[in-house]
């Protein structure tokens, strides 16, 4: 799965930098219908959503990604996906593109200019901060995009699962 | 006839020869001079004081917008205009728009330069496309673009006459303090401090753009220009590589402390003073050690570069409290002080001469992350900051969220600079009122890419709904002498006036004039967009005229524009309390105001 998300982004953001117009595919259902053995939930297409337990409690990688997009990317896109002066809301972009178009901008970076600013985001392919977490923070800003709360997640959360300890440090050391 | 011309080419030979000397005092002449604003920082003590009086606490309440002037740039403009003679200059944030303007013609433009940039450059500035502003000297004006290229430019015409590459921005080095020129230098600082930039100041030949000596923040001796005997930290010797040995391993190289900030010059003493950042990455699990000298006060000599003494106010930072707030340098008695307002909550106050730390004090009264910087010198812990351990992002450790810190990691006061009046012998500080929630965690390096390794989020003070402040300071007994609210941050630069009256902006964008004894508001005009720009006062034909620029943005206007948008826990109490986009939208403009009629 994660192959084939990666290859077809890659091929959109070729796509998108070589300046060709693209249609976006909404999302779809971001209701969780599996679940991997680090505890990650997917939908039913396949890609990674968040997940709310029947007691209220969110999955580790939603908080994660609650966590990481507040480390590199609210600069911009400001707190909790809500948009900044900088950069769009995420948690209503994300409504309008799928989880490989998402990925394919994250890796590449994206530029466009209007209204009278030059909008530009960096390409975060190198960017391990970002990359070992582009799951978490895509299901938490698609979480946010469907009614979840702002703020800090004040929920209770399932705990991190030792496969997702072991598969964060291989991908922080260069392995993942 | 020919013996005349003789001796006018040896004048001007001599004249040339003492043209280092000569851009200096020229400088110093002009930034005595109160119809003009020749430094950024107003004068090289930073004191932001205009000796104008005709605008005064009687009749501030008539002043009226004269002219104003769209820069075409919507972007965060921070910095203000600087006036020589009869033209204005200043610069925009990204493209870094330098403009020339003419005040005999109400703003009609002398010269307009605009860099190419490469646009990369854009995504690599932490907080917003900013720039603090342009410097004069030697008939040139310089700015520090972006890109961190330093430009001389013909103040006549606008045309380069050098530049000087000062940094990397693919690995994340780029410009946006304001130069300051210093006798025949250049100063400039780097900013990055969030990408694992290794901050430095460098001074360059004003008339040729060589770089003449360039300070690290941490490093070797040979980089930090620190000498291990004579340099001190409160008044001892700071020994040798003393920028490498509170590091583990080669984390000093990522180390952060750079230098965005403001310089002062002490003409007599030959010394400039400055601040360094924080230490990267945000996560301090990531990097064991006092991690010297981020957060230092320097004094430097002005023509070697080399350390006179340091002070380090917040060792081992856990907070992101950068250092590199100004350093306003006055006297007391007969004791030349500075006088510091650090992003972490204390006002220091120092003898200049030799770095003895006389007073350290809280100049909002919520800051908790310490409680208080040990003045005893036979202290172990001497001139440290004694911090609450549950405040303590270091000792909660990673992947726990440390709550209700106040300062917040904007500080109790940014880059926004404070202002001193010698009649009220106070200093005037715009000040942020706001604590945080901070949870650091692991990140690794990557050139050129963001190296954070926190999350945070921000809001006000339990129990209060402002954030922001506007405090009246006795440096001498370390006291706040009164300290107005103000519903959001003041992010901009205040300017004290010989008419008893403070000038500044609001996150709304008011231009505020309050008196300077009491406080009392006294006038306000809502500018087209919030205000993080500094104030000018300049005369002009023998009218006093109030200068500054709107255009919301920087950290202030995109963290805390969206954070209040959400009622979270600390804001659930507070009625009526909404976004700063209810009040304000992106808008680059300079307006000027003056007193009606002639």
């Amino acid at each position: 799965m994660r192959m084939t998300s990666l290859a077809r982004a890659l091929t959109l953001a070729v796509f998108c930098a070589s300046g060709g117009a693209v249609l976006a595919e909404p999302p779809g259902d971001p209701k969780a219908v599996k679940k991997d053995d680090t505890g990650k939930y997917f939908d039913a297409k396949g890609n990674p959503t968040f997940n709310i337990g029947p007691d209220g409690a969110i999955d580790w990688f939603t908080y994660s990604g609650f966590r990481r997009y507040h480390a590199e990317c609210h600069v911009c896109h400001g707190p909790n996906g809500d948009g900044g002066s900088f950069a769009p809301a995420l948690k209503e972009s994300l409504k309008r593109f799928d989880y490989a178009e998402f990925y394919g901008i994250v890796v590449g970076g994206k530029q466009s200019s209007g209204a009278g600013i030059e909008n530009v985001m960096p390409a975060f392919g190198e960017n391990k901060n970002v990359m070992c977490y582009v799951d978490d923070i895509y299901a938490y800003l698609r979480a946010r995009g469907n009614g979840f709360p702002a703020g800090r997640p004040t929920s209770k959360r399932e705990d991190k699962t030792p496969a997702a300890t072991e598969k964060e440090d291989a991908c922080l050391a260069g392995k993942g | 006839m020919r013996k005349l011309t003789l001796m006018s080419c040896v004048a001007a030979a001599a004249l040339l020869a003492n043209g280092a000397a000569f851009a200096n005092d020229e400088l110093i002449k002009l930034s005595k001079d109160p119809k003009q604003w020749a430094l950024p920082t107003g004068d090289y003590a930073n004191r932001r004081y205009s000796e104008l009086d005709q605008i005064n606490s009687d009749n501030v309440r008539n002043l009226v917008p004269v002219w104003s002037f769209s820069t075409g740039v919507l972007r965060g403009h921070e910095g203000g205009p600087l006036v020589i003679g009869d033209v204005m200059y200043f610069n925009t944030p990204f493209p870094n728009i330098v403009y020339a303007l003419d005040l005999n013609h109400e703003g009609r433009i002398l010269w307009k330069h605009e860099p190419k940039q490469d646009p990369s450059v854009i995504p690599v500035m932490c907080c917003d496309t900013v720039t603090r502003g342009v410097a004069y000297g030697d008939g040139k004006i310089f700015q520090l673009q972006a890109d961190n290229t330093l430009v001389a430019l013909d103040a006549k015409t606008g045309a380069v006459v050098w530049s000087a590459k000062n940094g990397d921005p693919s690995k994340g080095e780029t410009g946006t303090a304001a130069p300051q020129v210093v006798k025949d230098k250049v100063l400039v600082g780097i900013s990055g401090g969030e990408f694992g930039v290794r901050g430095s100041i460098t001074a360059y030949d004003i008339k040729t753009g060589k770089r003449v000596w360039r300070g690290y923040s941490m490093g070797p001796d040979s980089d930090t220009l620190m000498d291990p005997e004579k340099t001190t930290h409160l008044g001892k010797p700071v020994g040798p590589n003393s920028g490498i040995t509170t590091w583990q391993g080669d984390q000093w190289k990522i180390g952060g402390g750079t230098t965005w900030g403001w310089y002062s010059f002490d003409p007599e003493l030959n010394l400039i003073y400055y601040g360094s950042g924080n230490p990267s990455t945000w996560n301090p699990k990531q990097r064991p050690g006092d991690n010297r000298w981020s957060m230092t006060i320097w004094a430097r000599d002005a023509d070697t570069g080399v350390a006179k003494w340091v002070y380090q106010m917040t060792p081992h930072d856990e907070w992101d409290y950068d250092g590199i707030n100004e350093m306003v340098l006055v006297n007391q008695e007969a004791r030349k002080v500075l006088v510091h307002f650090d992003r972490n909550g204390f006002a220091y106050t120092l003898d200049r001469v030799t770095g003895e730390l006389l007073v350290a004090e809280k100049y909002d009264p919520v800051v908790n992350w310490a409680t208080k910087v040990d003045m005893d010198k036979s202290s172990p812990t001497y001139g440290r900051p004694l911090v609450d351990k549950k405040y303590s992002t270091e000792a909660n450790g990673e992947d726990v969220n440390s709550q209700g810190i106040c300062p917040a990691a904007l500080g109790s006061k940014d880059q926004q600079p404070v202002t001193y009046s010698p009649l009220t012998g106070l200093f005037y500080v715009p000040a942020n009122h706001v604590c945080m929630d901070y949870e650091p965690f692991r990140v690794s390096y990557t050139a050129g890419q963001p190296y954070v390794g926190a999350t945070l989020s921000m809001y006000p003070p339990k129990g209060d709904s402002h954030m922001g402040l506007v405090t009246a300071w006795d440096a001498k007994n370390g006291k706040i002498v009164w300290s107005n609210k103000e519903m959001f941050s003041v992010w901009s630069g205040a300017v004290a006036t010989a008419g008893n009256v403070v000038f500044y902006g609001t996150l709304e964008g008011y231009l505020k004039a309050i008196d300077a004894t009491t406080g009392q508001e006294l006038y306000k005009y809502k500018t087209p967009s919030g205000i993080i720009g500094n104030v000018t006062v300049y005369e002009h034909k023998g009218k006093e005229y109030v200068a500054v620029l709107s255009g919301i943005g920087g950290w202030a206007g995109i963290g805390l524009a969206a954070g209040l948008t959400n009622p979270t826990e600390g804001l659930g109490a507070v009625g009526g309390y909404s976004a700063l986009s209810n009040y304000t939208a992106l808008g680059g403009q300079l307006t000027v105001f003056a007193l009606p009629g002639k």
